[in-house]
């Protein structure tokens, strides 16, 4: 397949490249794993009532530890999220964006399109309002 | 035994194994066993005038650091050894039970000067006389307070008794009838 060899700074090589991140990937994730399962099935435990009830210097626990918290800071963090993810889609246009040409930029702009009304929706709802 | 050591290292001594060049094998009782005495981390429950003397063991002169007890610890969860030191009064004999029952398994308990181990000068309605009453404890350092040289001491039984642990003492039956007649599970 010709490739041409000016101002691209990726040379698209074959996909048997990727092996050795996929293997550092999978020991990285097994040696947690095979960690976790050997301490748990090989290590000693006693297991006892009073050990496992919640620390509260040696006296009765009372209540729940779930404290009431404000929601708008899980608000914004969710919106934050969606919109940034809206933003990394964005970057493969970015470097491609000559061959799309006009049509990507429409289907962009659709794209975005869909995001403004959900945004209107956001604003409209009072979501982002900090009291 | 009485041999003058002319290098200045001081370094722990390996346990009897097997040891031809390039190896060295012993038990796992003995490996863990070491590994364990050496990094022994206190929980110091300290309470009265014991713990005073505790502060100057861990200060720079006494330095309680170099026998691996570097890193205190205020949670029980992540330590070894329950220090009480202090008079413990009977209000507060049913949380140092509770300590003591949510600290993780192998754990040891070092009673530190008089009033810990058996109530001390204060034979009173409101003292508890001993804490052997409530919990089980490996180490008695007497004293009104000990000298940190003597909790040092203390500390040094425990690693004897720290390093000469079986593996399986936690499940053994013996340990589960003193522990059932202290009343824990």
């Amino acid at each position: 397949m010709f490739v041409s060899n000016q101002n691209y700074f990726f040379m698209h090589n074959n996909i048997l490249d990727f092996i050795p991140i996929v293997i550092t990937l999978a020991v990285a994730a097994g040696f947690v794993v095979l960690v976790m399962l050997v301490t748990h099935w090989l290590g000693p435990n006693r297991k006892t009532h009073v050990k496992g009830e919640s620390f509260e210097c040696g006296i009765e626990q009372k209540g729940n530890a779930r404290i009431p918290f404000s929601i708008k800071y899980f608000l914004v963090a969710i919106l934050f999220v969606l919109f940034d993810v809206e933003v990394i889609f964005m970057y493969p246009w970015a470097v491609n964006f000559k061959e799309l040409g006009m049509l990507g930029f429409m289907e962009m702009g659709l794209f975005i399109a869909f995001f403004l009304v959900g945004f209107y929706y956001i604003m409209k709802k009072g979501a982002l309002k900090w009291e | 035994m009485s041999e003058v050591i002319t290098e200045k290292a001081t370094i722990v001594e390996a346990p009897a194994g097997y040891q031809q060049p390039g190896f060295f094998a012993t038990s796992l009782d003995k490996a863990v066993g070491l590994a364990r005495k050496n990094s022994i981390w206190p929980l110091p429950f300290a309470t009265s005038c014991c713990g005073i003397e505790f502060m100057a063991l861990m200060a720079s002169h006494y330095d309680l650091g170099r026998f691996g007890a570097e890193r205190l610890s205020f949670s029980p969860r992540q330590a070894d050894l329950l220090m009480v030191m202090g008079t413990i009064a009977k209000k507060m004999a049913p949380v140092l039970r509770q300590v003591y029952q949510q600290m993780a398994e192998p754990r040891w308990v070092l009673s530190m000067g008089a009033c810990a181990s058996s109530g001390g000068i204060f034979d009173t309605y409101s003292v508890l006389q001993g804490i052997d009453r409530v919990i089980p404890v490996d180490v008695y350092v007497p004293g009104c307070p000990p000298r940190p040289e003597q909790v040092i001491d203390g500390i040094m039984q425990i690693q004897k008794l720290v390093g000469s642990e079986s593996l399986r003492r936690r499940h053994s039956p013996e340990y589960k009838e003193m522990m059932k007649k202290y009343g824990f599970e």
